[in-house]
């Protein structure tokens, strides 16, 4: 069944020298599946995400043939009704917890303020309710870090922190903004596992944006891959190495492998008709 | 327009045509602030009146006519009314504009450069440098700027010179503040990292790659401050220790018409008016500036 | 050997809190070699490159360039001798300066002539247009301003060029194109490297030594060969191996 279902989405941006087009026409729909989106800096994939829960500020302009969430109407919905849904039912996950979690505020008082001020439940309930959500995401001990700031965190934990926090309200989607790309190599393993299981067992959908195409495609059940706001090929991940578009397979032969030939990496053609 | 595409060019061919057509850009961007404009058209207005004052002013603002004493706005031959000497208020407000863009002129060329100068300096060696230079600030950051003005034209005497030299005085440290912040800002920053191990000593780091950061931020300052140094000069008039009689300078005017305030109110009303549209200008013009100069241009 | 660190040690002192940043890190490099630094935040790996520049404090042992030890500040042979290119290209060049400004500063910090044909040359070797000459950072890609970083690192033709992090913050297909340039102008140059990424398979590609750090200190030393063979001895070098290759698809 489609959760979300996305035709024709175009963003704009008005600016002084011109109207920016960031997204130029994506369409994909999205089950209770894992859907990978990736691309370089201004294939438009960040701007696609954001538009999805209308994050999106004048002078952007978001335009679309239809934007379907379960039967909401997402163009036309008013911002009383998304801020209904932002949290609840699509929740988003972006990539530094650093910038993302509020930096005068302790992690159990950002964890319970929306259990308290939405779900109005007590101080008690609420504080129950966080330290299931961190022990969901594996953090042993959830009353010292309950007690932390978020400067006080490594990396890794903020951003365990930043999932519980988004996954409490039980969200059926979630889009996750580059979420392990400011982690070491070594944690982002970790906290990719936790999302993994977590997305298993709540049946959500998930939206995974990175630039990463190797990642993407190891962790994710499809993938469409951007270029200069549109989409450029929409396959299952495990069809990844059969691409046929250049710029995917470009993508994929350009990164360098432990042990490969020291010869020069391929680099990619831009100067070919699919680039513009 | 065949500058347009001078200035718009993607690949200048000088470091010239690159600056200009930076600026040309900026200027277009200001251009869509609507407040920002005003606040400009209010300055140019005021820059042209002081040039061709002279040539505007219906009378020579000195010449006292006391047969003809105040009279009200849109009496004949009077616009704005005389006052209690006769004098025409319209062209003394005109030829006020020249004493108040002198004033204003003097400060903003002197404040800024000290404060930008022992902001910089005080940033970028940090240590005792830093520390004897920020206690110098803080002593005159200390003491209100209007008992401090006055307390310096009580020692060197009244006079219009001696009212700017009072006013610079006391307008430099904010502006160090502001440079010595971003100063430290910019000092940590990897450009300037390169630029040292490329062997360059500080005067070339400080004056090349740190005081062209601190300019926007000191240029919006110094807009926004005129409108204070302009109510200042006007402040030290009206007290008498700033510019002297007879001239007509805006605050010395309201100060002399303070007396016929019920009656003759257009003698006191109209240099206020002057002062409070003039600082008005600045203040639009500094916010539009913000505007335009921070975020486009710090970085990305 | 062209680079000598004996025993080096770094520790900073900040609001009562001393940090460890390196811990008796010893290594050589010889001339014309390219030697790959890597190991996650926090391991130390930037702060010997800085260390090497003088932009961080020695606090024990020692760092010899060509058998000489360094001055203190950097000497000007040093500099025309040592040069770095920076991670960000975004912070690493200079906002308010055109290019032609940012490229021709070392140039006129040395007295060197023929400024002009130097900065079209440089720009030439780099592959870019030489219209850019006079553009500003902002009107350049990420790409092309780590470009300019490179460019200006080889104004004072030095031999040993230091790289920090060089394309952590670019495009993948952008980092492909800018390692085959470094490839390319360390083989025209005959230029030393020290290369600095957290980024397993980059330093495979690109050097020769490796030395795996955590922690502020050196785990192990290991050469291509062995990288690439999985010969680690040491848990952490063998564990950061696999996070590395497990982000690799069958193939």
């Amino acid at each position: 069944m489609t959760l979300l279902s996305v035709k024709n989405l175009r963003v704009t941006f008005d600016t002084e020298s011109g109207v920016v087009e960031a997204v130029r026409g994506v369409s994909f729909s999205l089950g209770r599946e894992r859907l990978g989106i990736v691309g370089e800096s201004g294939s438009g994939k960040t701007m696609t995400g954001r538009s999805i829960l209308r994050l999106i500020r004048p002078p952007g302009h978001i335009a679309a043939d239809e934007m379907v969430f379960d039967g909401i109407d997402l163009i036309r919905a008013t911002e009383k009704e998304m801020r209904a849904l932002r949290g609840q039912r699509i929740a988003m996950v972006m990539q530094d917890p650093k910038y993302s979690l509020n930096p005068v505020m302790r992690v159990g008082a950002q964890l319970t303020e929306g259990l308290r001020q939405r779900d109005k439940l007590s101080k008690s309930d609420a504080y129950e309710k966080a330290v299931v959500a961190l022990d969901a995401v594996q953090i042993r001990d959830p009353e010292r870090v309950m007690d932390a700031y978020p400067h006080e965190l490594s990396g890794g934990m903020g951003q365990r922190v930043m999932i519980a926090m988004m996954l409490i309200p039980n969200p059926d989607l979630l889009i996750a903004d580059e979420p392990t790309s400011a982690l070491d190599v070594t944690v982002q393993a970790e906290v990719l596992s936790i999302l993994d299981d977590l997305v298993k067992t709540r049946g959500m959908g998930l939206i995974f944006i990175s630039h990463d195409l190797r990642l993407v495609g190891r962790f994710c059940d499809r993938v469409l891959v951007m270029y200069k706001g549109r989409v450029v090929e929409d396959l299952a991940a495990k069809d990844l190495l059969q691409a046929k578009h250049p710029y995917t397979q470009g993508l994929l032969n350009c990164l360098p492998r432990i042990g490969g030939n020291r010869g020069p990496l391929p680099d990619l053609d831009r100067s070919a008709e699919w680039a513009g | 327009m065949r500058i347009s595409p001078y200035l718009r060019d993607q690949n200048p061919s000088s470091r010239m045509q690159a600056r200009l057509g930076q600026w040309y850009l900026a200027w277009l961007r200001m251009r869509r602030n609507s407040l920002a404009m005003t606040g400009l058209y209010i300055i140019v207005i005021l820059l042209l009146v002081a040039a061709f004052a002279p040539l505007i002013a219906p009378y020579d603002p000195l010449e006292q006519d006391l047969g003809r004493r105040l009279l009200p706005p849109l009496s004949p031959g009077h616009l704005l009314g005389t006052d209690d000497f006769g004098r025409d208020m319209l062209s003394r407000i005109i030829f006020g504009s020249r004493i108040t863009l002198y004033i204003v002129s003097l400060v903003a060329v002197t404040a800024p450069v000290l404060g930008l100068a022992v902001g910089t300096v005080s940033g970028y060696f940090g240590g005792w440098t830093d520390r004897v230079l920020m206690r110098l600030t803080d002593i005159f950051l200390a003491f209100p700027r209007l008992i401090l003005a006055l307390a310096l034209v009580a020692v060197l005497g009244p006079g219009i010179e001696n009212a700017v030299l009072a006013i610079a005085l006391t307008a430099w440290p904010p502006y160090a503040r502001v440079a010595r912040a971003e100063t430290l800002t910019v000092r940590s920053s990897d450009y300037i990292a390169a630029v040292r191990l490329q062997g360059a000593g500080a005067g070339r780091i400080i004056w090349g790659h740190v005081m062209p950061m601190c300019l926007p931020s000191v240029i919006i300052r110094v807009t926004l401050d005129m409108a204070g140094v302009i109510l200042i000069a006007a402040g030290l008039g009206f007290l008498g220790l700033g510019v002297q009689p007879p001239l007509p300078e805006w605050g010395l005017m309201i100060s002399s018409g303070r007396k016929l305030l019920f009656e003759q109110w257009w003698v006191a009303t109209m240099p206020g008016l002057a002062i409070f549209i003039v600082s008005l200008g600045f203040n639009l013009l500094g916010d539009g500036l913000r505007d335009v100069l921070d975020p486009r241009n710090s970085g990305k | 050997m062209l680079i000598e660190i004996e025993n080096l040690s770094v520790t900073y002192h900040a609001k009562g809190r001393v940090i460890r940043a390196v811990q008796d890190v010893s290594l050589t490099v010889a001339a014309r070699e390219s030697y790959g630094l890597v190991g996650e935040s926090g391991s130390g790996k930037s702060t010997i490159l800085r260390a090497i520049c003088g932009l961080a404090p020695i606090t024990a042992g020692t760092i010899r360039i060509d058998g000489k030890p360094l001055a203190a500040p950097r000497s000007r042979d040093f500099v025309r001798q040592v040069q770095m290119v920076f991670q960000d290209p975004y912070a690493s060049i200079h906002p308010r300066h055109t290019i032609d400004r940012t490229l021709s500063e070392p140039l006129a910090i040395h007295g060197l002539a023929n400024s002009d044909a130097r900065v079209i040359q440089a720009l030439t070797d780099v592959g870019l247009p030489t219209s850019f000459r006079f553009r500003y950072p902002h009107q350049l890609s990420g790409g092309q301003r780590q470009r300019v970083a490179i460019a200006r690192a080889l104004m004072l033709e030095p031999t040993i060029l230091l790289l920090d992090e060089p394309t952590s913050a670019l495009d993948a297909s952008v980092q492909a194109e800018t390692l085959n340039l470094l490839s390319r102008l360390r083989t025209e140059r005959g230029l030393t490297f020290l290369m600095v990424s957290h980024d397993l398979a980059v330093i495979d590609h690109m050097c020769d030594r490796i030395l795996v750090m955590q922690h502020g200190r050196a785990v192990e030393e290991l050469t291509r060969g062995q990288l690439a063979g999985a010969e680690m001895h040491s848990a952490y070098a063998r564990t950061l191996f696999d996070a590395s290759a497990d982000r690799m698809l069958q193939g």
